[in-house]
């Protein structure tokens, strides 16, 4: 797996996804549309990380929700092809497509806090992914979401298992979004900002139990976020965007050495020395 | 919890006795009372009138009076009923066993059909059976409930099909115990189905309203990411957290259990408290008045226990603050 | 334990200065008697200078918001003392403070739920001078055109609503508001923390171009110490209401005195490190 870190998808890694001049139009409430993503295409291969970079507003959100179909007819025009494991994802029937969300390619949401229910408590909330997706008795589930909540790092308490959200702390609750994310061995995670609302410290916890866990069930991830420190911990190849275009691809390492576009070079900034300040070129980005 | 609870029904206790004490002062500024008109009959004699009223005490000064019931309640006398001659609290106790009856079926109707039609609307937002179900909505709000009514009353004469009034007919006291349950039903049916029609289309809406706040919510979206299935979803995750405004309004619909159907009663003629309070006020029946609005202040009271119970037994998050 | 400050060795006298500041609240459990006592802060001594940033550190939880808003005068502290050039500003009265919040102004972290979405960003702007009674409409206006320019925004999108600009737009507009009555002292409540980093990083220099321009002293907190190391002169460290350690920046990011600081700063690495670390 690290020889395949230098090359390029295609070589050694078999394509697990394939999105292909994909476009998103929003559509607003005087019938006009706007142009979220246009003629965005890249390829992750299985086992694979790729960094999904931009400013926000940049089109990352609709990419991740394109590719799980959740932008319904009314609300947005989807149109290009997005190929998994050689399925098209595009014309699937909407049962076909709730098999995949959540076994086939899932995600974990920025802010925890309000991407997990409420009024249900944590472990039930990870029972119910299983259950969609696996026929086990709802006992049985439970037992595999304690599981899946231990896996990724909480303490196996009953304190924890029967806990309602608001009862745990900001970097507990993402775990718990992880688990929900893992609960049914996917080939791909779309990671939606994960540590952005999470302090500094249960940041790197995350990010280290994030890599772990790659390598472990080896699945390819799609990670997306702005931070250039997140991507390095983890993007084995690095995608920029721009208001909705894709403006530089390639390997992190590349682009962190030799950016070529402006977007690139003002998010991927070269590290701080505590002692001088730097100056950052941002003539060309506004 | 127990201490929660004394607590609320100290706060109830001293709310009752401030409402009784309100009331009774405002029956007092009423000009006249119940014998009043005896006055003006020729053949009584004035001195007959000042007996009556002596004998019920109503040459005594108003706190004094007051303080007599008040002893009165705590052992369950409600004072006398000047026009029926009786006791009040067993004419009360029957008045508003109806009323209940009448309330408890409808507020059970428009609940159980307001609940799925809400989801539905809130579900198939912008659809046109959403909008068909709206115009239907707006246009039983804009509709007075007395035009609805009467156009029930109407549907009833004209027809046949449905009694016109009362509880019982004429029969009821030679039926069986099966007999006499279908008779109540078959007069029950159109004043329930009236009351619920009132009520059913701000339920709808509130309903559909809580509903479609949820929907919006991330973790709404969440779950659907993770291949719950849409059905799931509604039950699972959306309803109980629409629930919380819900349940509100529930303890609300509770609260005007005794209140809501006056107009109905009425109208509908069905024997509840209803008529009972509007004989009473005309003819300044006082304790019967003054009865009632305790009993509904009773209820009032309840409804909003019920409510705030509920809510701390259904929301883990109002659970938790204690 | 109070820590010592070492900002003040060889300098001018600190345009704000804060002394055994303390915060606290009493809280009864719900559907109980009990109460309860809750430090937001205790014991804080701080010291601000013009034309210098501030830096206040901590982990989400440690005080760092509710001591930034008693500095702003937004809320009561229950101890200690708040000083402008040498005035007592706590001991004021209520009409002698409204000039004063003028000197003292503070940004928020959420742009979008700090303005009101039914006002134009010329009235936003404005707001503050309205209130306080400053100028009339045309002046007005035309300061918030000033302004506009100034904090970098387009002075043709004064009629524009708070909803039709971006994020970071948003915030230049927070910002702007903030200049109307030319503060003295600036308080940044985690305003780069929703910002994207593309964001941050021009905010951060218009930041310190103002400051520049107008000898303003900031005080910024921030649970991001990677980004503090970019932008402070002095940094002050809060751990559970407490200050841990204060001192100039540069000496905090070399060498760290306290158990706490050393930690949050192994928490900050570095890209190449990063980079070095996973090709091992």
């Amino acid at each position: 797996m690290r020889d395949c870190w230098a090359r390029p998808v295609g070589d050694c890694l078999e394509t697990l996804l394939a999105v292909k001049n994909l476009n998103v139009a929003y559509r607003s409430a005087d019938g006009s549309t706007q142009v979220a993503v246009e003629n965005a295409s890249c390829e992750i291969g299985a086992g694979e990380v790729l960094g999904l970079m931009g400013e926000s507003g940049c089109g990352k959100t609709s990419i991740a929700l394109a590719l799980l179909g959740l932008l319904g007819a009314e609300q947005a025009q989807v149109s290009g092809s997005i190929q998994f494991r050689g399925k098209e994802l595009l014309t699937m029937g909407e049962r076909e497509m709730r098999e995949i969300r959540g076994s086939g390619i899932s995600m974990v949401f920025q802010e925890p806090g309000i991407a997990l229910n409420p009024v249900m408590r944590v472990r039930e909330q990870v029972a119910e992914v299983i259950h969609a997706h696996k026929q086990m008795s709802w006992e049985k589930c439970q037992e595999e979401a304690q599981s899946a909540l231990v896996r990724v790092g909480l303490p196996d308490t009953p304190r924890i298992f029967s806990a309602y959200p608001h009862q745990l702390s900001g970097g507990q609750r993402q775990r718990v979004t992880l688990a929900q994310a893992l609960a049914c061995e996917p080939a791909l995670v779309i990671a939606d900002e994960p540590t952005a609302a999470v302090d500094a410290r249960s940041q790197q916890e995350l990010l280290r139990l994030l890599q772990q866990l790659q390598r472990e069930m080896g699945i390819a991830i799609l990670m997306i976020s702005h931070s250039a420190e997140v991507q390095a911990r983890l993007a084995d190849r690095l995608m920029v965007m721009e208001r909705g275009r894709i403006v530089e691809q390639g390997r992190f390492e590349e682009l962190y050495r030799r950016p070529s576009h402006p977007c690139t070079r003002a998010m991927l900034r070269a590290p701080m020395a505590a002692d001088d300040a730097e100056e950052l070129d941002f003539a060309t980005v506004t | 919890m127990t201490r929660y609870l004394t607590r609320r029904l100290a706060h109830a206790a001293l709310l009752l006795l401030a409402v009784s004490v309100f009331s009774f002062a405002l029956l007092q500024l009423a000009p006249g009372d119940f014998f009043a008109p005896l006055k003006l009959n020729p053949q009584i004699s004035a001195r007959t009138v000042e007996g009556l009223r002596a004998q019920y005490g109503l040459d005594r000064p108003w706190p004094v009076r007051y303080g007599h019931w008040l002893r009165g309640v705590f052992h369950g006398d409600l004072g006398p009923s000047f026009a029926y001659n009786s006791p009040v609290a067993p004419l009360l106790a029957v008045r508003a066993r109806n009323t209940l009856l009448l309330t408890g079926t409808a507020m059970l109707w428009a609940w159980l059909i307001a609940i799925p039609l809400g989801i539905v609307s809130a579900v198939r937002r912008g659809k046109w059976s959403d909008r068909a179900g709206g115009v239907v909505t707006s246009a039983l709000l804009t509709i007075p409930d007395l035009v609805l009514f009467l156009a029930i009353l109407l549907l009833a004469v004209r027809s046949g099909w449905f009694p016109t009034g009362g509880m019982v007919s004429t029969a009821f006291g030679e039926l069986s115990g099966r007999g006499r349950a279908m008779d109540i039903a078959y007069h029950l049916f159109l004043p329930a189905l009236a009351l619920a029609i009132a009520t059913l289309p701000a339920l709808v809406r509130h309903i559909r309203s809580a509903m479609i706040e949820v929907l919006q919510a991330p973790f709404i979206r969440a779950a659907r990411a993770h291949g719950i299935s849409e059905y799931r979803v509604l039950l699972r995750y959306a309803l109980p957290v629409a629930a919380n405004p819900l349940i509100s309004l529930f303890g609300f619909s509770v609260a005007t259990m005794l209140s809501a159907s006056l107009l109905v009663e009425v109208i509908l003629s069905w024997p509840g408290i209803g008529p009972l309070l509007l004989e009473a006020i005309l003819a300044k029946d006082v304790y019967v008045v003054l009865g009632t609005v305790m009993l509904s202040s009773v209820f009032l009271v309840l409804g909003n226990l019920v409510a705030d119970l509920l809510l701390f037994a259904v929301d883990p998050r109002i659970r938790m603050e204690s | 334990m109070k820590v010592e400050s070492n900002l003040n060795s060889g300098r001018t006298e600190p345009l704000l200065r804060v002394t055994g500041l303390s915060q606290q609240f009493v809280q009864r459990r719900t559907l109980s008697r009990s109460k309860f006592t809750v430090n937001a802060f205790s014991d804080v001594d701080l010291a601000l200078f013009a034309g210098r940033t501030l830096a206040l550190v901590g982990e989400s939880g440690a005080g760092k918001s509710s001591l930034a808003r008693c500095v702003a005068l937004l809320d009561q502290p229950t101890a200690g003392k708040i000083e402008l050039e040498g005035r007592d500003l706590l001991a004021l009265g209520r009409k002698a403070l409204i000039p004063i919040h003028g000197q003292i102004q503070m940004i928020f972290q959420d742009p979008t739920s700090a303005m009101n979405p039914s006002r134009s960003a010329g009235e936003i702007i404005a707001e503050p001078l309205v209130v306080q009674g400053e100028g009339t409409k045309a002046q007005r206006r035309e300061r918030a055109l000033h302004l506009m320019e100034q904090v970098g925004l387009d002075p043709r999108s004064e009629g524009k609503r708070p909803f039709e600009f971006s994020g970071g737009q948003r915030q230049r507009l927070a910002i702007a508001r903030g200049l109307a009555l030319g503060p003295r002292v600036l308080i940044f409540d985690e305003v780069l923390s929703n910002l994207d980093a593309l964001n941050q990083s021009l905010i951060l220099r218009l930041l310190a171009d103002l400051q520049r321009s107008h000898s303003l002293a900031y005080l910024h907190v921030s649970h991001d110490l990677r980004l503090v190391s970019e932008f402070a002169d002095d940094v002050a460290l809060m751990c559970e209401g407490q200050i841990v350690e204060q001192q100039d920046a540069r000496k905090l990011f070399e060498s760290p005195k306290h158990s706490y600081t050393r930690d949050l700063l192994a928490t900050v690495q570095s890209v190449d490190s990063i980079l070095l670390e996973r090709s091992a």
